[in-house]
């Protein structure tokens, strides 16, 4: 049987086409950790790096050095005493509601854009929205990717996704968004008028009539007010919006961007990573391989759990507990790193030609750059 | 005297109606709300297990097909309990709702086409969540129909319990009170009255949302996180299930290698015990493989102390506590109902 390719992650950050590297993957799996540990690492190997996370974990932010991480670049200092000249690391964290915001402010008239702040379905939409994140998450991207062509800040953006329910709703963001736009509902919903005048057609008008109708009924008047005024309000400045998507989607296509599947070995990680890898394939986006983060390991793989089990027996008849509880203890270590590596053994099989890097879990969780530091050795698969 | 209840243990719940069971990625949430489900079942109760994020947990927990957008029939339960699953979908609970209570007939067929439904499920503020949480709010409610079970009274409830696997904690704060904040968008009208019976029923004394965690610092930073959160929006917190919890009980035999000051493995003394213990029922390992281990027993008993700082951050919180161990073989159906039992004898059932 051929074997399995190893993902090679130093030669993929020490690669200066390498601009851009998209960790994705299920919640729980250790992504936004494997995101710092990766540009960590990068920084250290003298690359230039931001690190676009989103989920807000404090740990993580304190292992940066950082007391907290919030949507502007903010400079890693320890970076180790021996790394490669040349390297820095920024971090930042997503802040969906600024950066919607921002982009309102960014794109519209002073009255304008305090017009659409006010609203209350953009107030919604902006902090709650299940898929503003990766609206913004994208935008945040593009605005980094932006900023480093222009001023030479970074060679290499490191992004964390959201942990979406189906978590490639980021890819989807820019379509989902044009499909709306370039709706007939979305028309229809901010200048009724408009669109039954240049229509014209009697059926359409009388379906019109029927929508208006039924979305006074659903909404009431004053929440399909809101709406209209919300979405008049917005529609100037989402051409730009869905622009920009259109162009971070593009550039995800690119050479210069690889994306990394992370997953844990389990039944339900392993399945997500399966659908990501599919959905990236679909999409013609480039993968560079897949993480397993949380394997168990096996210090003593000589002994098998059964012939480890059958001496615990017997050291707890002979009265020796410290030895049988170390050999118990053996068996189920060894039972539990053999049921992971069938696991990925199963998703290999599924996936032959995708270069995979196996993890060991940590003991302990991360605290510090330190912890980071071995996580990214673990990623480059160094013992 | 009775000994005094310990206020770290589940006390039954009985009287609640609406588990909502939530918890980190990764945490294993799926996998408890089923359990829990089952458990319910074996009670003699009529079950719904209910999932809102698309993802078929329930019916590859169950090992049964997709599930439609109906409810079905997944696992019996003892006593002539029974769990049925149902995969809500939002769209579906959109067009349903329409359809129950406007009577519109063809115009929800309209609005399909004009996109009004796709822009009300994915794009307008928090009316997906409702939608969804909506659709529950419905099955809890919902009488028999005397038609199908003409044993029981029409006038009692089709399900006595309903089981929620709701989203992450990340997310469950705003889920559960889209409720109230779309009554606010929507200050009148149906939709006014229908948020605002939602949020009456998940502040009601028939609702507890439960919070699975791992013993690891971020899942139990954001399960502290979140039953504050619930707290405060005035949401009932129900117990804490710790999944995948380590085994504690062999650390005082394991101690007698020697203490986490320095890496066992290098610690020629406890080589030489456990060679010595080994060699005793006539075990001759090589070295490398001595060392394995106690690197081994090193690891676990970091690992356990970790734990166990964990375990007192969590008792601080004062809810009831529930614990899962880690199932080397994984899980699957038998691990659910071994997980299940766990639960019930734990107080998470009446």
């Amino acid at each position: 049987m051929a074997r399995t390719p190893v993902l090679d992650i130093d030669a993929m950050l020490a690669d200066r086409h390498t601009r851009i590297v998209v960790c994705c993957g299920s919640g729980g799996v250790g992504k936004t950790t494997t995101a710092a540990a990766l540009a960590l690492r990068a920084a250290e190997a003298g690359r230039e790096v931001v690190v676009l996370t989103i989920d807000p974990a404090r740990r993580l932010a304190q292992s940066l050095g950082l007391t907290e991480l919030d949507n502007v670049p903010r400079p890693v200092s320890g970076l180790a005493d021996d790394a490669v000249p040349g390297g820095r690391l920024d971090a930042m964290m997503l802040d969906m509601k600024r950066t919607f915001d921002e982009v309102v402010l960014a794109h519209s008239t002073r009255e304008a854009a305090e017009q659409i702040l006010a609203n209350p379905f953009y107030q919604a939409v902006s902090s709650s929205f299940a898929g503003t994140q990766e609206y913004m998450a994208m935008e945040k991207l593009g605005q980094l990717r932006a900023r480093a062509d222009r001023e030479g800040t970074w060679d290499l953006i490191v992004v964390d996704t959201p942990p979406s329910r189906s978590a490639l709703d980021f890819l989807d963001a820019p379509k989902r968004l044009g499909s709306f736009l370039d709706g007939r509902f979305i028309r229809l919903i901010a200048a009724p008028a408009k669109m039954g005048g240049r229509a014209g057609l009697r059926l359409v008008n009388v379906g019109i009539g029927l929508v208006s109708k039924t979305l006074t009924t659903v909404l009431g008047g004053e929440m399909l007010r809101d709406v209209q005024t919300f979405v008049n309000a917005l529609d100037t400045m989402f051409g730009g919006f869905r622009e920009r998507a259109d162009l971070t989607y593009a550039l995800l296509k690119e050479g210069g961007t690889e994306f990394i599947v992370v997953a844990a070995p389990e039944r339900d990680a392993l399945r997500e990573a399966s659908y990501f890898v599919a959905r990236l394939e679909q999409e013609g986006m480039p993968l560079a391989g897949v993480v397993v983060n949380r394997m168990q390991p096996s210090a003593a793989p000589g002994l098998t759990a059964a012939r480890a089990r059958a001496a615990a027996e017997q050291l707890a008849e002979a009265d020796r507990p410290a030895a049988a509880a170390a050999l118990s203890l053996h068996a189920e270590v060894s039972e539990l790193a053999a049921r992971h590596r069938n696991l990925v053994r199963r998703f290999t099989a599924g996936h032959p030609s995708i270069p995979v890097v196996e993890v060991a879990s940590l003991a302990q969780d991360v605290h510090d750059a330190d912890g980071l530091r071995e996580v990214g050795r673990r990623l480059a698969g160094l013992p | 005297m009775p000994p005094a209840p310990d206020p770290l243990r589940a006390d039954g719940f009985a009287g609640v109606r609406l588990h909502v069971v939530t918890g980190k990625g990764g945490t294993g949430k799926t996998t408890v709300a089923a359990a829990l489900a089952v458990a319910l079942a074996n009670e003699g109760l009529r079950v719904l297990l209910a999932e809102v994020e698309g993802r078929q947990g329930i019916s590859q927990t169950f090992d049964v097909p997709p599930l439609p957008t109906t409810e079905v029939r997944v696992a019996g339960g003892a006593q002539g309990g029974e769990v049925v699953g149902l995969a809500v979908d939002a769209k579906t609970a959109l067009l349903e709702y329409l359809q129950l209570f406007y009577k519109l007939g063809r115009a929800g067929g309209v609005l399909e086409r004009f996109g009004a439904i796709d822009f009300a499920t994915t794009i307008a503020p928090g009316v997906r969540d409702l939608l969804l949480i909506g659709r529950v709010y419905e099955a809890s409610r919902r009488r028999h129909d005397a038609k199908h079970h003409r044993g029981s009274p029409p006038e009692e409830l089709a399900y006595d319990a309903i089981v929620l696997d709701a989203p992450p904690t990340g997310r469950i704060p705003r889920f559960l009170s889209v409720g109230a904040e779309v009554a606010g968008l929507a200050r009148m009208g149906p939709i006014h009255s229908q948020a605002g019976s939602i949020t009456e029923l998940l502040h009601s004394d028939a609702t507890r949302v439960h919070v699975v965690t791992l013993l690891e610092e971020m899942p139990v930073q954001e399960t502290v996180d979140a039953v504050a959160e619930l707290r405060e929006l005035g949401m009932p917190v129900g117990a804490v299930v710790i999944n995948q919890a380590q085994a504690r009980e062999d650390l005082d035999a394991l101690g007698a290698f020697g203490g986490l000051d320095a890496p066992l493995n290098s610690d020629p003394t406890a080589a030489a015990k456990l060679s010595a213990d080994l060699e005793a029922v006539g075990l001759d390992l090589p070295r490398a493989t001595v060392e394995g281990l106690l690197d081994e027993v090193h690891r676990h008993t970091e690992r356990v102390a970790l734990e166990v700082e964990q375990l007192t951050v969590l008792e601080q919180l004062g809810q009831p506590l529930v614990t899962v161990p880690l199932l080397i073989d994984g899980i699957d159906l038998d691990a659910v109902t071994e997980i299940a039992a766990l639960l019930a004898e734990q107080g998470m059932v009446p």
